[in-house]
C-alpha cells in the first residue's frame, strides 16, 4: 500500500557496524595515515580543492564512517600534484596514501 | 543499572504539586484518538477520588498547534492563553492542570517567558481586554493530568482491583513508558524527575504492579512534531522516528506501552499498522503488536473500568492479548456496540498486523 | 616582639603541602602540615603512572613522605575555623587544638567535579559507565567490578568543564593528557579493545605530550571522534550505547561500549574557599582562590601573610604544582625577613 511517504534512514554512523575494511588495509600499507588530525592543511592547499571538493582528510575520514562513493568520487579528481604532501604537519605522505587507495577495491584487496 | 541512581535524581527533580482545586483545560485532539481518557481522568480524580477539577464550558484550544506551525505569532498564542487564565481566574481557581502535554509545555514556555519579559505580558493584558474585555491573574501552579494521577497513584492503588502482573507466571508486566517531548525536555524542573529520568509514568507503572523497562532509545521523541506530520511529504520523519523507537526496544519484549501526550500514544500504535503494511514487520508477540496506552486508560483498566467504556476498541494495536494477561475480563461481542448498544461499524483488519 | 622561629600552617598534605613543607623546613622554619585524610599525598597518591614518562605516582609520593617524615603533620584534622590575627592567625582544628600561625598556605588542592551532575551520561545509574579517578584506582588496585575485558571503551572529554551548564567554564587542563595516557594504558591493558576518545579540542599544551598523542593515534590506533556526547543508554545485555555528534564528519554516530570513561574536571575546593573567606581572601570569578596577580605573583595573595600553592588557584600540572610550591616557600621566607 503506498502511503505517499516512506521511512528515511537515519542518518547517524553506526560504528559498531560500518564497513572500514578499506581503511584498515590503508593503514597496513600506510601506517602514517593514522596520525591524521583532520587539521585540513591538505585540503586548503589542494589544487584541485576548489573545483571538485577533493579532500584528502575527508577522503581519511570518510573511509572510517562507510562514505565509500564520495571517496571514490574524490580520489578520481586528483591531479597527484603533491602539494599535501608538502603541507601536512604530520607528515603523511599523502600523495602515496592516494596512490595505495587507488589500488585497493571496496573490500580493502589490492587488485592493480 | 543502579536503581538507586534514579532515585537520587528523582529526588533532586522534585515538583510542587497541589492536591486539591484544579481547573481543568481539554486538549483539542486527544477524545478523537482516545475517546475516553479525559472522561476517565474525571471519574478518577473528581468523582472516585473526591478532588475539586473544574472545567469551563467556555475554554479553548492553547493554540499549540498554530503556534508550533508558525501559523499564529507568539502574541496572538499568548493571548489565547491569556484567556484561558481569565476563565480560570474568574471561576476562582490558581491551579491549572491541561491534559496535553504540548499544552503543559505551550502554558510553561509562556509563563517563563513573561517572567523574563514583564512587557510582554503587558501586553498580552491590554490585548485580551480590548478583544473581550476580560482580565487574568497567572496561576500559581501548573501541572499536567499525569503528574496529578502520579500523586494520587498511591490512593489510585489502593483501591486496584488488577495488578500489572501477568496472571499465568506472576511476573510483573515489562512497560515501556514514553514521556511527551514538551514534558520535561524544554524545563527540566518541571517535570517529576526531570529530564533524562522522568517519573512520573514510571512511578505510575511500579506502583501498580508492573516493571519499567529503560532501552537505549528510550528518550527519542516518537516524531509527532506538527511540522513533520502535517506535510504528507515530511511524514517519513516522523515514522522513522517511531520505528527507531521500536527497533530499540524490541529485545526487551515489552508487554505494554505507556505514555502521556496526546500524539505519542497515537504514533506509537497507528505507526506499527504503517510499518507492518509497508515492511511486513510487527513487535510484540505473536504478531499483534504492542498495545499503546494512555495512563487513565491504564488507571481506568488497574480499578476495574469496562475496557469497551475506556474507549480500548478504537486503539488498532490489539489489546485483548493485554487483557488476557492481567486477567482483566471483558466481553468480545460487545466491543463494536456503541453507547446505546446498536452496533457501530466494524473496521477493517489489517494485512500482517493481527487483530480482532 | 617577633617571633624567632615563624611558625607556618600548610592546609592541606597534597604534593603541594608536602613540598612547600621540606623546602621551609630546609629553611630553618616551622611548618605544620594540616591534612583532612588519614594518609598525605592528596590526589597524585591515588594515581599509577603520571605523564609524559610514566612516572609511577608512588615514586614521587614516596620520595616527599621520606623528605618530610620528620616535620609535624596533623592527620584525619580539619579546620573548624580561621582567624586573622594583628601578627599572625589562629586557627582551631577539629581534633580540639588551637594553632597559633605567622603565616598560612593554601595547598588545598582541586576537587574533580561530580559526574552525576551530567545526568545524560548516566554516571551511577548505569554500570559502565566511570570517571577517570575510578580508572585511574583501577589502575592501582585492578578492584573493579564494572571493568571486565572490555572490547570496546571510551572516554568523554570536558566532564565538567568548558561547561556553562554544569557551572564551570573553565578548561581543566589535564584531562586531555590524561584521558590519552589513560586511553594507552587500556590498549596495553587490552590490545584488542577498540578505543575511541570524544573531545571538544584536544589541549596537549606540555612537555612531549604531542608525542602521546602521535603514539596515541599510529602504535595503539586510538580513534579520535571530535564531537559531544548527547546522550548514553543501556543495552540489553549491560553495555553502554553511546550517542555522539562527529562535527568532522558533519553526522551524528552511535557506538556500543563495554566501558565508557568519563573525564570530570577539576573545580576548587569548596571548603577551601570557605578558610579563604575567613582570611579576607578573595575567590575568583572561575571559583578558585585569587592570586595578588596572574603572571608576577600567582603564589601570593592579596593579603599579607596568606599564601598559595598548586591547585588551589587554578587546574596545576604536577612539575608546576611542585614549581609553585618551592616558589611559595621562598615568597613565605622573604616575608619573614622583610618584618624583621
Amino acid at each position: 500500500m503506498d502511503f505517499g511517504f516512506k521511512r528515511s534512514p537515519s542518518s547517524a554512523v553506526n560504528l559498531d557496524t560500518v564497513d572500514h575494511a578499506r581503511y584498515d588495509r590503508l593503514v597496513q600499507l600506510e601506517p602514517d595515515a593514522l596520525t591524521c588530525i583532520g587539521c585540513g592543511s591538505c585540503s586548503a592547499t589542494c589544487t584541485a580543492a576548489p573545483w571538485s571538493g577533493m579532500s584528502v582528510r575527508k577522503v581519511i575520514l570518510g573511509l572510517q564512517r562507510g562514505r565509500d562513493d564520495e571517496v571514490d568520487r574524490m580520489l578520481s579528481r586528483c591531479m597527484l600534484c603533491g602539494k599535501c604532501t608538502m603541507v601536512c604537519p604530520r607528515g603523511i605522505n599523502t600523495r602515496h596514501l592516494i596512490l595505495t587507495l587507488c589500488r585497493l577495491d571496496r573490500k580493502g584487496e589490492v587488485v592493480r | 543499572m543502579i536503581y538507586q541512581g534514579k532515585q537520587k535524581i528523582w529526588a533532586d527533580y522534585q515538583k510542587e504539586i497541589p492536591d486539591d482545586h484544579w481547573f481543568y483545560v481539554r486538549s483539542c485532539i486527544r477524545q478523537n484518538f482516545f475517546p475516553a481518557s479525559e472522561k476517565y481522568f474525571l471519574a478518577i480524580c473528581r468523582d472516585q477520588l473526591g478532588r475539586d477539577i473544574y472545567e469551563s464550558e467556555h475554554h479553548t484550544t492553547c493554540a499549540g498547534i498554530a503556534y508550533h506551525c508558525d501559523t499564529i505569532p507568539q502574541e496572538t498564542a499568548m493571548t489565547v492563553v491569556a484567556r484561558q487564565f481569565a476563565l480560570m481566574t474568574e471561576a476562582g481557581y490558581e491551579n491549572l492542570v491541561t491534559s496535553c502535554i504540548t499544552s503543559f509545555g505551550n502554558y510553561t514556555e509562556i509563563l517563563e517567558t513573561w517572567r523574563q519579559f514583564p512587557e510582554l505580558e503587558e501586553k498580552v493584558r491590554e490585548h485580551l481586554w480590548k478583544a473581550c474585555r476580560r482580565e487574568f491573574k497567572k496561576p500559581k501552579y501548573v501541572a499536567h493530568a499525569s503528574d496529578l494521577m502520579y500523586k494520587l497513584r498511591g490512593e489510585i492503588a489502593e483501591r486496584a482491583h488488577f495488578q500489572l502482573v501477568h496472571r499465568a507466571t506472576g511476573e510483573p508486566l515489562r512497560i515501556v513508558e514514553h514521556i511527551g517531548c514538551h514534558y520535561s525536555k524544554m524545563f527540566p524542573h518541571k517535570g517529576v524527575g526531570g529530564a533524562e529520568y522522568p517519573c512520573v509514568l514510571s512511578g505510575m507503572a511500579e506502583s501498580w504492579g508492573g516493571r519499567v523497562i529503560d532501552y537505549p532509545e528510550r528518550r527519542h521523541c516518537c516524531g509527532f512534531g506538527f511540522r513533520q506530520y502535517f506535510v504528507k511529504a515530511n511524514r517519513g520523519y516522523s515514522l522513522s522516528n517511531t520505528h527507531k523507537k521500536f527497533e530499540s526496544m524490541e529485545p526487551y519484549r515489552p508487554d505494554v506501552i505507556i505514555t502521556n501526550c496526546p500524539g505519542c500514544p497515537y504514533f506509537l500504535d497507528r505507526w506499527q499498522y504503517v510499518i507492518s503494511e509497508m515492511e511486513g514487520k510487527t513487535y510484540g508477540q505473536n504478531g499483534y503488536g504492542i498495545p499503546v496506552l494512555t495512563y487513565e486508560e491504564l488507571a481506568g483498566l488497574v480499578l476495574g473500568v469496562d475496557p469497551w467504556d475506556l474507549g480500548l476498541q478504537v486503539h488498532q494495536v490489539a489489546v485483548e492479548p493485554l487483557l488476557d494477561k492481567i486477567g482483566i475480563p471483558y466481553d468480545p461481542a460487545r466491543k463494536y456496540l456503541g453507547m446505546d448498544e446498536k452496533k457501530i461499524m466494524t473496521p477493517g483488519l489489517p494485512t500482517s498486523l493481527k487483530c480482532f | 616582639m617577633v617571633n624567632r622561629n615563624p611558625v607556618i600552617a600548610v592546609i592541606g598534605a597534597g604534593i603541594a603541602g608536602l613540598e612547600a613543607a621540606r623546602q621551609l623546613a630546609d629553611l630553618g622554619y616551622s611548618p605544620v602540615l594540616i591534612e583532612k585524610e588519614p594518609a598525605v599525598g592528596g590526589h597524585v597518591a591515588q594515581w599509577n603512572r603520571l605523564f609524559p614518562d610514566m612516572t609511577p605516582a608512588a615514586e614521587v609520593i614516596d620520595a616527599l613522605k621520606k623528605q618530610t617524615a620528620k616535620i609535624r603533620t596533623l592527620l584525619g584534622t580539619e579546620i573548624a575555623s580561621i582567624n586573622r590575627l594583628k601578627d599572625g592567625f589562629s586557627l582551631v582544628l577539629t581534633d580540639g587544638t588551637s594553632l597559633l600561625c605567622q603565616a598560612v598556605l593554601f595547598a588545598t588542592g582541586f576537587q574533580l567535579f561530580n559526574a552525576a551532575k551530567k545526568e545524560e551520561y548516566g554516571y551511577g545509574i548505569y554500570d559502565r559507565v566511570i570517571t577517570n579517578r575510578d580508572l585511574e584506582a583501577w589502575f592501582n588496585t585492578r578492584k573493579d567490578k564494572r571493568i571486565k575485558q572490555p572490547e570496546a571503551v571510551g572516554f568523554v572529554h570536558c566532564v565538567g568543564s568548558r561547561d556553562l551548564k554544569a557551572g564551570n567554564t573553565q578548561c581543566s587542563k589535564v584531562c586531555c593528557i590524561t584521558a590519552i595516557k589513560q586511553a594507552i594504558e587500556i590498549k596495553e591493558e587490552f590490545p584488542d579493545a577498540e578505543v575511541y576518545c570524544f573531545y571538544m579540542d584536544l589541549r596537549l599544551f606540555g612537555k612531549k605530550y604531542e608525542d602521546f598523542y602521535i603514539k596515541a593515534q599510529r602504535d595503539y590506533g586510538i580513534h579520535f571522534i571530535r564531537g559531544r556526547v548527547s546522550e548514553v543508554g543501556e543495552a540489553i545485555d549491560g553495555r553502554v550505547v553511546v550517542k555522539a555528534e562527529d562535527t568532522l564528519n558533519g553526522k551524528p554516530v552511535k557506538v556500543t561500549l563495554d566501558l565508557l570513561v568519563l573525564m570530570a574536571g577539576v573545580v576548587c575546593n569548596p571548603d577551601a574557599q570557605h578558610y579563604a573567606r575567613q582570611v579576607g581572601v578573595s575567590v575568583d570569578d572561575d571559583g578558585f582562590l585569587k592570586s595578588r596577580d596572574n603572571i608576577a605573583a600567582i603564589t601570593e595573595s592579596s593579603r599579607p601573610g596568606v599564601f598559595f600553592a598548586g591547585a588551589c588557584t587554578g587546574a596545576k600540572t604536577i612539575p608546576e604544582t611542585l614549581a609553585e610550591a618551592r616558589s611559595a616557600a621562598l615568597n613565605i621566607h622573604h616575608y619573614f625577613n622583610k618584618r624583621k
